[in-house]
């Protein structure tokens, strides 16, 4: 069994290395036909500095050869057009914009997308995507296989050995984690203020309400007297395996969101997945979709190894591998092939912030009576059935039995659950933030409705558009993809659910104030172990509650059970009911000295 | 006031925390010499195996302290002057009480085998013992385990996640059988062995060799005559109160610290609680020292009321413990004789893997029900307490047991095969009428 293990993992690292050569292998060729512009000046003005240069001579041997090469004749380009209009604009044809003329720098990323990279690669992969894919992900799925069914062999119970011995889960230390929370930080505000064509406002708005937060957590919440905060360093060295692969993580959502051009080798590799399954050639979307339904799968797999004496656990991690596989990936695959609109019906708003965007809202209009159902089902859930499912069972059935984001931390992410920041100072930033994502996703869906039926979209300095766009990209992108992910090693497989998914906010405020939800506390039974606390993904510090006898009612909670499962005292017990919830939540059960107990000397 | 707890284990924390919670006024001293804050004792095997860090078994972030005025201090207690109210630190420093609490908890037995004080032979009680197991794992190839209580089958579980060969002794012939039935005991010397370790019932240590230089212990000789090679020995023979400080001086001791029912000992203004308190007149149903966590949670704030002036006896109610053995979670609500008294009878229902039970004891005359004893099952505890205080009948705890299920949801539940074990047995055709359920739990809770 161990060998076969090994077998395995080390068939894993090796297509985990071919996979990260992928990208690198094919070369690139390109034609006039790829670089065609819908814009005649520019597309003269283009295919003759192209001449000029061979453009379509050359064969290039990566992406980022191609990519400076496109610059270099977009430069010439844009300098040629710049020329023929002249100073006065006299070379501008009569009614045509100046716009239209000129080739403006925004338009190099509009023109030269990641399909005509895809398009233009020759090579070995493109070649033949199915063997690489097999050398990849296949050999991926076949070693990781072969590492997690033999864990079926061991006796059922709590396999947490070793989880603080191990590089790769035992978390990194305070520098580290600084180091990936400013590097994060201060990348995605740089890159932000390019993203937004050079705009300071929004990179700086952002900033300053990451240091307004701040202070309300250290001077109006106290915390600067709560030092030292509980340490969530790990017991010797940081994790290098825990590093390495945050790193990964973060450097491959760089590439997914912000330069799919340079992964085309991978999206070509799944191309023909894609065909079969929704009869057009895949885009990094189609790449993600696959990566992250297989890693699901097979990680749940892994869940089920390490839980199969808890049958809450295996249904559980059944339901989310199900929810991703049928109503994440085939369904809208399977909707696309047959020209319908497509849609994964569980993510809701305001966790999908797009759903009321105009074009969503204008697609499921036009995609008839499928359509029309898939905007009255979204808005009902959100109206209605996030409310009412969360006032029978608390946010849980989502966040742990539904969510794609859920879904990923508890298989992916479950080896590191144990690295959430346990402290009252977490707690204090976690309510402070998740809180704002909820109201920046109100206001800007608010905006965004707003425009769609007065038509206004300038409200005051803001620009609706432009808020969709940051939001985008600084909460949907950066923090829930990039910290969401990536950050699993460094601060826990919750990070966004904990501190950023406005939909966790939503049923959080639904669980807290009005359900039927909590965790029962078994009287007197706890000994204070902290093994609850130090699994507990959320960060709550179950143990504060449980040793006091207290039943737990709390907003972040995901009902995940495995405070409950680890317990080996069998104290915690997740279950609804009506009754008097709002005083078991405050009785104390282990207190046993009742006041007409006492006589006064 | 100045009131001075020794011991930050959780009887005098949990003294601490309530003396600081009915008076403000009270300055509180916590000393220790183990630890520079309270951690979880019994959570001492989960750093070991990895499953947690050492500050993860400490139940308060450290500002805790500061915010509620407890202070703390680093240190062993050589002696104290009960005459002059002066504590004498090892170190030489001094420091005067107005109030005195000892809990200052227990230490592992050692029974005089000789060899028992060579390097490599080491109990498990402290974080030191820990630092030790540590320290002696690294290329160790067997260890022996000497006493076969909870302590010992925590330390075998512990070597047995880093691969190291183990062998068990245990003195009686049945595991733990002092204090569980001879079914339960019996599932778990199974679960022991099923693990590949070696138990060994009924042996016992004759005496630890050290090897030639005469510091390191390298093998033990049994009883029985065996020698077997190991280079740890693991001394688990249950514990004794940590009193030997305090000879010599007026304290009146016994096996541990003499205390009334308001944890007062013979001296005034000190209080003793938790593992090293005894009690001078035990309550029916209770030992006189009760070296578990939850008496000394107990107890630490029963004390704290006597010490802040409100007189309140110490009454635990019904006990109730719970342990973990390798796999099987174990609970117990209730007196459980590990032999069924003379006038009382049992309901025992055991799965067919072997490695889950649900032992109910009832009085065989008025049916009363006595004790619940689980394995691998999880009980609720204020349920199984309701029904023992309230002396309720078998026969409608058996149609409700449903009440008492604790087990995570969608957990098969058993309680329709016990009623059938009692119909077998006492011929009766009792139906289960209560399933889990959290709404009929809380109402049957509030039910006076
Ligand atoms: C490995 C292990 C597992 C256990 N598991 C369980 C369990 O599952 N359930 C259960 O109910 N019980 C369990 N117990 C027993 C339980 O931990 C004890 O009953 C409990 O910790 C006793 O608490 P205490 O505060 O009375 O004493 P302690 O926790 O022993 O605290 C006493 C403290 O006082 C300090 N001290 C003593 N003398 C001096 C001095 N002279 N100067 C300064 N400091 C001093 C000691 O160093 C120690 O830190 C376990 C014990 C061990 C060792
Ligand atoms: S409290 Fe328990 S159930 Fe809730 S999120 Fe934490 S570990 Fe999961
Ligand atoms: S609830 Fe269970 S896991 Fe949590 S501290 Fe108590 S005994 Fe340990």
């Amino acid at each position: 069994m161990q060998i076969i293990q090994k077998i395995g993992l080390a068939i894993f690292v090796i297509a985990l290395v071919i996979f990260t050569l992928v990208p690198g292998l094919d070369s690139y060729k390109i034609s006039a036909e790829d670089t065609k512009i819908n814009n005649e000046y520019h597309s003269v003005a283009f295919e003759r500095a192209a001449q000029d240069q061979g453009l379509y001579e050359r064969e290039y041997s990566s992406t980022f050869a191609l990519q400076s090469a496109l610059k270099d004749v977009f430069a010439a380009a844009q300098k040629d057009l710049l020329t023929r209009a002249g100073e006065d604009k006299s070379g501008i044809p009569e009614g045509v914009s100046e716009w239209d003329f000129k080739l403006g720098d925004w338009l190099f990323k509009d023109y030269f997308k990641f399909d005509m990279y895809r398009d233009s690669s020759i090579g070995p992969v493109s070649g033949n995507p199915w063997l690489w894919f097999g050398l990849t992900i296949g050999l991926a799925l076949l070693g990781g296989l072969m590492y997690i069914l033999p864990k079926f062999l061991r006796p059922p119970g709590i396999k947490n050995d070793h989880i603080y011995h191990s590089s790769m889960t035992r978390g990194v230390n305070l520098t580290w984690r600084v180091l990936f929370i400013v590097a994060t930080v201060i990348g995605v505000l740089t890159y932000g203020f390019f993203y937004m064509s050079g705009n300071l406002f929004w990179p700086g708005i952002s900033a300053l309400v990451m240091g307004i937060i701040t202070a309300l957590v250290f001077f109006a919440q106290k915390s600067i007297k709560h030092r030292p905060a509980k340490s969530a360093s790990p017991p010797k060295f940081s994790a290098w395996l825990g590093i390495f692969t945050g790193i990964y993580l973060i450097g491959f959502y760089i590439l997914l969101y912000w330069a799919p051009v340079h992964i085309v080798g991978w999206i070509s590799m799944v191309s023909p997945l894609s065909e079969i399954l929704n009869g057009g050639t895949a885009s990094q979307w189609f790449l993600y979709g696959v990566l992250y339904t297989l890693i699901i799968l097979v990680m749940g797999v892994r869940m089920m190894s390490k839980y199969m004496h808890n049958k809450y656990q295996l249904i559980r991690t059944g339901s989310v591998m199900f929810f991703q596989l049928g109503f994440a990936f085939l369904i809208p695959q399977i909707l696309t092939l047959l020209n319908q609109p497509s849609m994964d019906l569980k993510n809701i708003w305001p966790l999908n912030y797009t759903f009321f965007f105009e074009w969503n809202i204008n697609d499921l209009l036009a995609g008839g009576n499928l359509g029309i159902f898939m905007l009255v089902w979204g808005t009902v859930l959100v109206i209605i059935g996030v409310p009412l499912i969360t006032y029978f069972y608390g946010k849980r059935w989502y966040c742990s039995w539904v969510c794609g984001c859920g879904g990923l931390a508890e298989t992916l992410g479950d080896p590191y659950r144990q690295l959430s920041d346990k402290s009252l100072r977490a707690w204090k930033y976690e309510r402070f933030i998740i809180h704002g994502v909820l109201l920046f996703a109100v206001i800007m869906t608010g905006m965004t409705l707003y425009g769609y039926f007065s038509g206004v979209r300038q409200i005051g300095f803001l620009n609706t558009g432009t808020v969709q766009q940051w939001y985008g990209f600084f909460i949907g992108a950066t923090f829930s993809g990039i910290v969401g992910t990536g950050f699993y090693p460094v601060m826990g497989n919750r990070v966004w659910c904990r501190f950023g998914c406005p939909l966790a906010a939503y049923l959080g405020l639904v669980q807290r104030f009005k359900s039927r939800f909590r965790i029962t506390t078994n009287g007197g039974q706890c000994i204070s172990c902290g093994n609850c606390s130090t699994y507990c993904e959320m960060g709550i510090d179950v143990r504060a509650y449980a040793q006091k006898g207290q039943d737990i009612v709390r907003s972040s909670c995901v009902g995940c059970g495995v405070c409950s499962a680890v317990c080996p005292r069998g104290v915690l017990r997740l279950e609804n009911a009506s009754e008097d919830i709002a005083r078991r939540a405050a009785q104390k059960r282990t207190i046993h000295i009742s006041e007409d107990q006492i006589g006064v000397l | 006031m100045h009131t001075v707890i020794i011991g930050n284990g959780i009887t005098g924390i949990t003294a601490a925390r309530w003396i600081r919670k009915l008076d403000s006024t009270h300055r509180i001293t916590v000393i220790s010499g183990e630890s520079d804050y309270f951690y979880s004792r019994t959570a001492l095997m989960y750093i070991y195996m990895g499953h947690m860090r050492q500050v993860d078994t400490q139940p308060y972030e450290k500002w805790f302290w500061d915010e509620n005025r407890i202070e703390l201090k680093r240190a062993w207690v050589d002696t104290v002057d009960f005459d002059g109210k002066m504590l004498n630190f090892a170190d030489g420093e001094k420091m005067h009480y107005d109030k005195l609490i000892l809990a200052v908890g227990s230490k592992p037995n050692k029974f005089g085998w000789p060899g028992q004080d060579l390097d490599g032979v080491h109990g498990l009680y402290s974080l030191q013992d820990l630092e030790a197991m540590e320290r002696h794992s690294e290329g160790l190839k067997r260890a022996v385990i000497v006493g076969g209580g909870l302590i010992g089958i925590e330390m075998a579980e512990m070597f047995h996640t880093r691969h190291i060969p183990v062998t068990f002794l245990v003195r009686e012939q049945k595991f733990w059988h002092g204090v569980l039935p001879l079914e339960e005991a019996e599932m778990v010397e199974r679960e022991i062995r099923e693990k590949g370790i070696d138990l060994r019932m009924g042996e016992e240590l004759k005496e630890i060799w050290g090897d030639k230089a005469g510091g390191k212990a390298k093998l033990i000789v049994t009883k029985g005559g065996e020698k077997i090679q190991c280079g740890f020995v693991g001394l688990t023979a249950g514990v004794r109160p940590n009193i030997e400080f305090l000879a010599h001086t007026d304290l009146a001791t016994d096996k541990g610290i003499l205390v009334n029912e308001y944890l007062e000992t013979n001296i005034p203004d000190v209080y003793a609680m938790g593992d090293c308190a005894q009690q001078r007149e035990p309550l029916p149903h209770r030992r006189a020292i009760e070296a578990v966590w939850y008496a000394g949670r107990m107890q630490g704030e029963v004390g704290a009321y006597n010490v802040c002036g409100k007189k309140v006896a110490y009454d635990p109610g019904i006990w109730f413990n719970s342990a973990k053995f390798i796999d099987i979670e174990y609970q117990v609500y209730g007196d459980i004789k590990p032999k069924l008294p003379e006038g009382q009878a049992t309901v025992y229902w055991e799965h067919a893997d072997g490695k889950k039970s649900v032992r109910i004891n009832y009085d065989a005359v008025s049916g009363a029900v006595i004790g619940f004893n689980l394995m691998g099952v999880r009980y609720r505890h204020e349920v199984c307490e309701k029904w023992i205080e309230e002396e309720t009948h078998i026969e409608n705890v058996l149609q409700t047991l449903g009440l008492a299920n604790f087990d995570p949801e969608f957990y098969k539940e058993y309680e329709k095969d016990i009623v059938q074990v009692y119909n077998r047995e006492t011929g009766s055709n009792l139906q289960l009428k209560q399933r889990r359920n959290l709404s009929s739990v809380l109402k049957f809770l509030s039910r006076t």
